[in-house]
């Protein structure tokens, strides 16, 4: 199917499924009960999932096919938020020549940063790109935020090209040349999909449960759709075996005649132009684009979430990103009155001493946990959280195989 | 006129002299041995012939075009394959991708971005690599790992991948370095099949003197940097120079 071979269209479609699916499957719980802090089926989180998603799998294409470890791809991420909220500012506010503008301008970026940066490999390289996205940063956050009009001047570059700390906002009075640069009742106009709101949401109603569908969220869903379907086609071209070669030996592939240096080019633009794509979805969901989003711990997340679900496996790196995600929004609202609550049932000193003991993980303390869970990972799984999937599929195979032969056995006559 | 001609090379590391007023000829279709003791700068020629080294002075001609200044990529595309001392392979992939490698670096030149094509639209490839691991009796593990391989299958492997491109000149790094005898007699064999099936020529550096002179058609020996005498295998055998270079003076 759409060219790929039988286990990769599986995969594919189950993917799609889960994906399409996520606003039931990420709400198991009724409004209203216990657990239902738990529920990660709103629509502002599940954006989050599939939009990181895409800057893991962009991220994987690098790190997971080459083994270079770029350490400053949030550069991409940056670059491509800012695009977007130029063509916001500037053209309109539809979300396709956005999401097209910030895909162009990470990958003019990638260019250059790459073809500085793969003149080194291993950790330089790394420190490298790390540079690079610190400078991005320092860009962004202040150079580039000075007013650039004039002092007699309040045009659009007053804040400069960034807006510097307070970040890149949509105003009224934007040009937006091409769309309206007022909405209908006077505020600013948000994004849209030829008139499709993003932001746009219906509710469904069963019983106690509340299911949210979310325009965004199912643009996000297809557009990340598209970016897995596409790394699946580059993971099985001549292209991606290229890439492992690589990884694998890259001295005897220059002696077997090619060249390896466009080729590492080629892998960093296009995991670049998959940083845009995701930054400029973040634009497209929320209309807003900080430096923040350039900042080393942004580069650094995305490589823990790639490692966390695996390196160099197709689904890996999406699993990630959702345990990330996932682990800051949800973990990090649980505080010490709900933990009371929970544990209400234990004498009140047991009590007092068990939420003592769990409140450093929770809340704030997310990344303490988050932390727990990398080591458990590296340590024990390797291959990431795939590789504990295919695990437990190969005991389970392994029980209906022992299953089957005892019956087999049980079936034989007696002699 | 040999397909590589190699004329007053010199190559100094720092007051080192690696190689001094070297010159080799090298007939096409010919088996030519370059042998020597440690020290001797055999090595050293041959990275100055794939473009890992630059000759401070000389010229080397490959048929008939000059390789120096050449990446080794560039030189590869010349027509030059190179098999390692110890195997150089692609450990994490297969044995089947290991060979296909090769086949597109010949079909595409240096760099392709081939990123969607389906590998099931590479029939002639697919075919090319097939075909080749039968030749090399490697075809029943076309789907292992092959960092998993022997080190006698890991060097059929480089072999095979050396000669799927159909190179004009197989440079050899003592191929049988390390090797138990039983693996260096197959790879004899090996290289015997190649020399009298393909239209190819083999330069091999070596020290096991059982391989040379089961194999070269004509002999080079190098000592200190320079090639003391170039003659058939019989000549060089009892040649005086030469137990001199490998005996020592005494002898």
């Amino acid at each position: 199917m759409f060219g790929l071979n039988k286990k990769d269209s599986t995969l594919l479609l189950i993917v799609a499924g889960l994906v399409l699916l996520a606003p039931f499957l990420l709400n198991p719980f009724p409004e209203g009960s216990a657990m239902a802090q738990f529920n990660a089926g709103y629509p502002d989180l599940m954006q989050r999932f599939v939009i990181f998603g895409i800057f893991a799998i962009g991220f994987n294409i690098l790190f997971g096919l080459t083994g270079y470890l770029s350490f400053g791809h949030a550069a991409f991420l940056g670059v491509g938020s800012y695009a977007a909220m130029w063509m916001f500012k500037l053209f309109g506010m539809n979300v396709l020549p956005a999401l097209a503008l910030s895909i162009l301008m990470s990958g003019l970026f990638a260019v250059v940063i790459g073809y500085v940066s793969l003149r080194r490999s291993g950790i330089y390289f790394s420190i490298l790109t790390l540079a690079f996205a610190m400078m991005s940063y320092a860009l962004a956050y202040s150079v580039l935020a000075a007013d650039m009009d004039g002092p007699d001047q309040q045009g659009l570059l007053q804040k400069g090209l960034t807006g510097g700390e307070t970040g890149l906002q949509l105003t009224l009075d934007d040009p937006r040349i091409l769309g309206q640069q007022t909405a209908g009742d006077g505020n600013l106009p948000v994004p849209s999909l030829f008139g499709l709101e993003m932001r746009s949401a219906s509710e469904l109603n069963v019983g106690d449960w509340v299911f949210t569908f979310s325009a965004g969220y199912y643009f996000s869903a297809i557009v990340m759709l598209l970016s897995f379907y596409l790394s699946i086609r580059i993971f099985r071209s001549p292209f991606g075996l290229v890439l492992r070669s690589i990884k694998s030996n890259q001295q005897r592939l220059s002696y077997t005649g090619m060249n390896p240096k466009p080729y590492m080019l080629a892998a960093f633009v296009i995991s670049g132009m998959y940083a845009g794509l995701a930054g400029g979805l973040m634009a497209a969901m929320d209309p807003l684009a900080g430096p923040e989003r350039m900042f080393w711990t942004a580069s650094g997340e995305v490589v823990l979430m790639t490692i966390l679900g695996g390196v160099g496996t197709l689904i890996g790196p999406v699993l990630g990103a959702g345990a990330i995600k996932y682990m800051e929004n949800i973990l990090s609202k649980i505080n010490s009155d709900i933990l009371h609550s929970w544990f209400a049932f234990l004498p009140d000193g047991l009590e007092d001493f068990v939420v003592t003991l769990i409140y450093p993980f929770i809340g704030k303390g997310w990344h303490l946990t988050l932390g727990i869970i990398f080591m458990l990972v590296v340590i024990f799984l390797p291959g990431g959280l795939v590789e504990g999937g295919q695990r437990i599929a190969r005991a389970m195979r392994r029980k209906k195989q022992t299953a089957s032969d005892d019956d087999t056995k049980a079936k034989q006559p007696a002699e | 006129m040999g397909i590589l001609e190699v004329k007053d090379v010199n190559k100094n590391f720092g007051g080192l002299k690696a190689l001094s007023n070297v010159n080799l000829s090298v007939a096409e279709n010919s088996v030519h041995a370059i042998i020597g003791p440690n020290g001797a700068g055999k090595s050293t020629l041959l990275n100055c012939l794939v473009g890992k080294l630059i000759p401070d002075t000389g010229s080397v001609m490959f048929d008939g075009q000059s390789v120096l200044g050449r990446k080794p990529h560039e030189i590869n595309q010349m027509g030059i394959s190179r098999v390692f001392q110890t195997p150089e392979i692609f450990g994490d992939l297969t044995v089947f991708e290991n060979v296909m490698i090769p086949c597109f670096a010949k079909r595409d030149g240096e760099f392709r971005l081939h990123a969607v094509e389906g590998m099931m639209n590479e029939a002639e490839i697919v075919e090319e690599a097939e075909r080749m691991l039968i030749d090399v009796n490697m075809i029943d593990k076309r789907h292992a790992h092959s960092a998993s391989l022997s080190r006698g299958d890991k060097r059929r492997l480089e072999m095979a991948m050396c000669l799927v491109q159909q190179p004009k000149l197989l440079l050899l790094d003592e191929p049988t370095a390390g090797m138990a005898r039983a693996d260096t007699n197959n790879t004899i064999d090996l290289l015997k099949e190649i020399r009298d099936k393909r239209d190819i020529t083999m330069a091999i550096i070596e020290h096991d003197m059982h391989v040379v002179f089961s194999l070269a058609e004509r002999i080079t020996v190098l000592a200190q940097g320079t090639p003391l005498v170039e003659d058939v295998p019989e000549n060089i055998k009892g040649h005086p120079k030469v137990q001199e270079a490998y005996l020592g003076e005494a002898a």
